[in-house]
C-alpha cells in the first residue's frame, strides 16, 4: 500500500507492507536510525517518537496508521545545527552512558517542556516511566532534563553570544 | 524480532463507514483503535484477523468527555490520557483519575483508548472494572442503530463483550447524581504492569446513608461485579464493619488464579483490603460531594 507520513517536517510517500510497525518504516524504510528498537513489547520505549507532539512507542504503531500524523524523530530535535536544549542538556548533565535510550528519552524531554516548563523532579520521573535505562540510573537524565527547563534557549542563547563575539 | 501476520488495511474516516466495512469485511476483520491491545496479540499470533480497519481517523470524533443529560458521556476514541487529564472527570467521577494515574505508563496512555480497552475485555483491564463500579453503560452502534448495555451485560468473560459483529463501541455513559463518590484502588509490582489486584467502587449518599453502592474488581477472575456486595450495603450507614462485610462478599466471588504476579490466595487478600480502601474513599469523596 502506498503511505505518506510527515517526519520531522517532510512529507515521506512510500509503498509498504500494511503490517510495517513504524518503529521499522522510520529505521529501515527511511534510514532514521536514531529511533532505536529494543523490546518489541512496548515496554522499553527506546523506539519512543513524537506523534503531534506527543510520546508513542513506534513499535506499537502502523506506519499506515501514522499517515496524516506529525511525526517527529531525534534526528528532528536539532535545527539548522544548533541542538536542542535537551540535547544539550544530556551533554552537560551527562544524561546518558551507551546511549541506547536516549533518543526516546530526549523526545519524551521535548514533549514534557512543551506543555510543561518547568517540571519538577517528580514529574519528569512521572514522565518517563515508560522509559528503561540500564546504565545511568535516570538520576542524570533526570538532571539533564532539569538542565533543558533552566536554559530553554540554551543552544539560541549561545549562538547569540557567539554572533556578539564576532563583531 | 516480532511483526504482525499479514492483513489487508482499511482505513474508516466516518462511524458508518466502519460499520459498512465491518459488514462487508465480515467475521475476519478486527477494528484498531490504538493498537496497544491488539498489535501485541498480532505480534504473538494470539489474534491473525485478515482485516483490520483502522478507527484512527475517528480520534476527533470520538474523543471526548462532557457531562449531558445527567451523565457523563466519554467517545469510544477517548485516550487514557485523555481520561487522565479530563478535569470535568476529576470533577464528577475522580475513580477514572485513580485508575488513569496507574494503567500502563503515559506514553501507553498516548495511545490506548477506552473503547479499546473496554472491547479488550482482558480480565485484568483497569477500565472494565472502573465503569462496573460506576454503573456505566456502553452505546454499542450497528447499521440498524444504536443499544445501550449495563456494563454487566456488555462484559460477557474474559475477552468477550456483547459488541456483535457488525457492531461497533461509540460511547460510555456515566450515570450522575447528587451524594455521588468513587475510587479506584490498585496493587502492582512496578509501574505501568498490570495489577496483581484492583477495586473499584462507588456510593451514592441520600442523608447519610449508602442509597446504592458499585463495586467491581480487575485481575481476580472473570465476574468483575458482586451484586451481593453491593446490596450489602444498600441503605446501610457507611462503618468500618460494612465495608469489610461488603469486601468479604466481593471477594467470595472472585477466582484468582497462581501466577507470577502472586498466589491466589494472596490475590484474594489484596483485593479485599483495596475493596475496603476504594469504599472508604469513595464514601469520604461523596460526603465531599463529588457528584
Ligand atoms: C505495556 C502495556 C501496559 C499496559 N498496562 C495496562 C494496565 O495496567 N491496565 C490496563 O487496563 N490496561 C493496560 N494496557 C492496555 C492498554 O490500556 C490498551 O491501550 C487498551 O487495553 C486497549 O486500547 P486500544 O485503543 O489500544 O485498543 P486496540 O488494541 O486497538 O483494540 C483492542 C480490541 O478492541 C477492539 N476495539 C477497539 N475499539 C473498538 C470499538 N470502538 N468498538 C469495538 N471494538 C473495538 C479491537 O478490535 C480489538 O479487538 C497496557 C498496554 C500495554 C501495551
Ligand atoms: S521497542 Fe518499543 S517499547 Fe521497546
Ligand atoms: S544510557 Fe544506556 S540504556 Fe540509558
Amino acid at each position: 500500500m502506498q503511505v505518506t507520513v510527515s517526519v520531522n517536517g517532510e512529507e515521506r510517500a512510500r509503498e509498504i507492507e500494511p503490517r510495517l510497525l513504524l518503529v521499522h518504516f522510520l529505521r529501515d524504510v527511511l534510514g532514521l536510525t536514531g529511533t532505536h528498537w529494543g523490546c518489541d513489547t512496548s515496554n522499553c520505549g527506546t523506539c519512543v517518537v513524537l506523534m503531534d507532539g506527543r510520546p508513542v512507542k513506534s513499535c506499537t504503531v502502523l506506519a499506515a496508521s501514522a499517515a496524516g500524523h506529525e511525526i517527529t524523530t531525534v534526528e528532528g530535535l536539532e535545527r539548522d545545527g544548533v541542538l536542542d536544549p535537551v540535547q544539550q542538556g544530556f551533554h552537560e548533565e551527562h544524561g546518558l552512558q551507551c546511549g541506547f535510550c536516549t533518543p526516546g528519552m530526549m523526545l519524551t524531554a521535548r514533549a514534557l517542556l512543551d506543555e510543561n516548563p518547568n517540571p519538577s523532579e517528580a514529574e519528569i520521573r512521572e514522565a518517563i516511566s515508560g522509559q528503561i535505562c540500564r546504565c545511568t540510573g535516570y538520576a542524570t537524565i533526570v538532571r539533564s532534563i532539569r538542565w533543558a527547563a533552566e536554559h530553554p534557549a540554551a543552544a539560541g542563547a549561545a549562538a547569540e553570544t557567539a554572533g556578539e563575539a564576532a563583531p | 524480532m516480532q511483526v504482525p501476520p499479514q492483513f489487508e488495511y482499511e482505513r474508516a474516516t466516518s462511524i458508518e463507514q466502519a460499520l459498512e466495512l465491518l459488514a462487508r469485511l465480515g467475521p475476519e476483520a478486527r477494528l484498531l483503535a490504538g493498537g496497544h491491545s491488539l498489535l501485541p496479540m498480532m505480534k504473538l499470533r494470539l489474534a491473525a484477523p485478515e482485516h483490520l480497519i483502522d478507527i484512527d481517523p475517528l480520534a476527533d470524533e470520538l474523543g471526548y468527555v462532557r457531562e449531558q443529560d445527567g451523565e457523563l458521556r466519554i467517545g469510544a476514541m477517548t485516550r487514557h490520557r485523555e481520561l487522565l487529564d479530563s478535569e470535568l472527570l476529576r470533577r464528577r467521577a475522580a475513580i477514572f483519575a485513580d485508575a488513569e494515574r496507574v494503567i500502563a505508563d503515559p506514553v501507553v496512555r498516548n495511545r490506548g483508548t477506552i473503547g479499546g480497552a473496554l472491547c479488550q475485555a482482558d480480565p485484568a483491564e483497569d477500565l472494565s472494572a472502573v465503569c462496573a463500579a460506576v454503573g456505566a453503560r456502553v452505546v454499542i452502534r450497528g447499521r440498524d442503530g444504536e443499544r445501550v448495555v449495563v456494563m454487566p451485560e456488555f462484559h460477557r468473560g474474559p475477552y468477550e463483550t456483547a459488541v456483535g459483529e457488525a457492531e461497533m463501541v461509540t460511547e460510555v455513559r456515566i450515570p450522575l447524581s447528587p451524594g455521588f463518590g468513587s475510587a479506584y484502588e490498585k496493587v502492582e509490582r512496578r509501574v505501568g504492569d498490570w495489577a496483581v489486584a484492583a477495586a473499584g467502587a462507588s456510593v451514592r449518599m441520600d442523608d447519610g446513608e449508602i442509597a446504592r453502592a458499585g463495586i467491581a474488581l480487575a485481575a481476580v477472575g472473570a465476574g468483575v461485579t458482586s451484586a451481593e456486595a453491593e446490596a450489602a450495603l444498600a441503605g446501610r450507614r457507611p462503618s468500618e464493619e460494612a465495608f469489610a462485610e461488603a469486601a468479604r462478599l466481593a471477594v467470595e466471588h472472585c477466582s484468582p488464579v497462581d501466577d507470577q504476579r502472586g498466589s491466589a490466595e494472596y490475590k484474594r487478600h489484596v483485593a479485599g483490603e483495596l475493596t475496603r480502601r476504594a469504599l472508604r474513599r469513595a464514601t469520604a469523596r461523596a460526603l465531599r460531594e463529588e457528584g
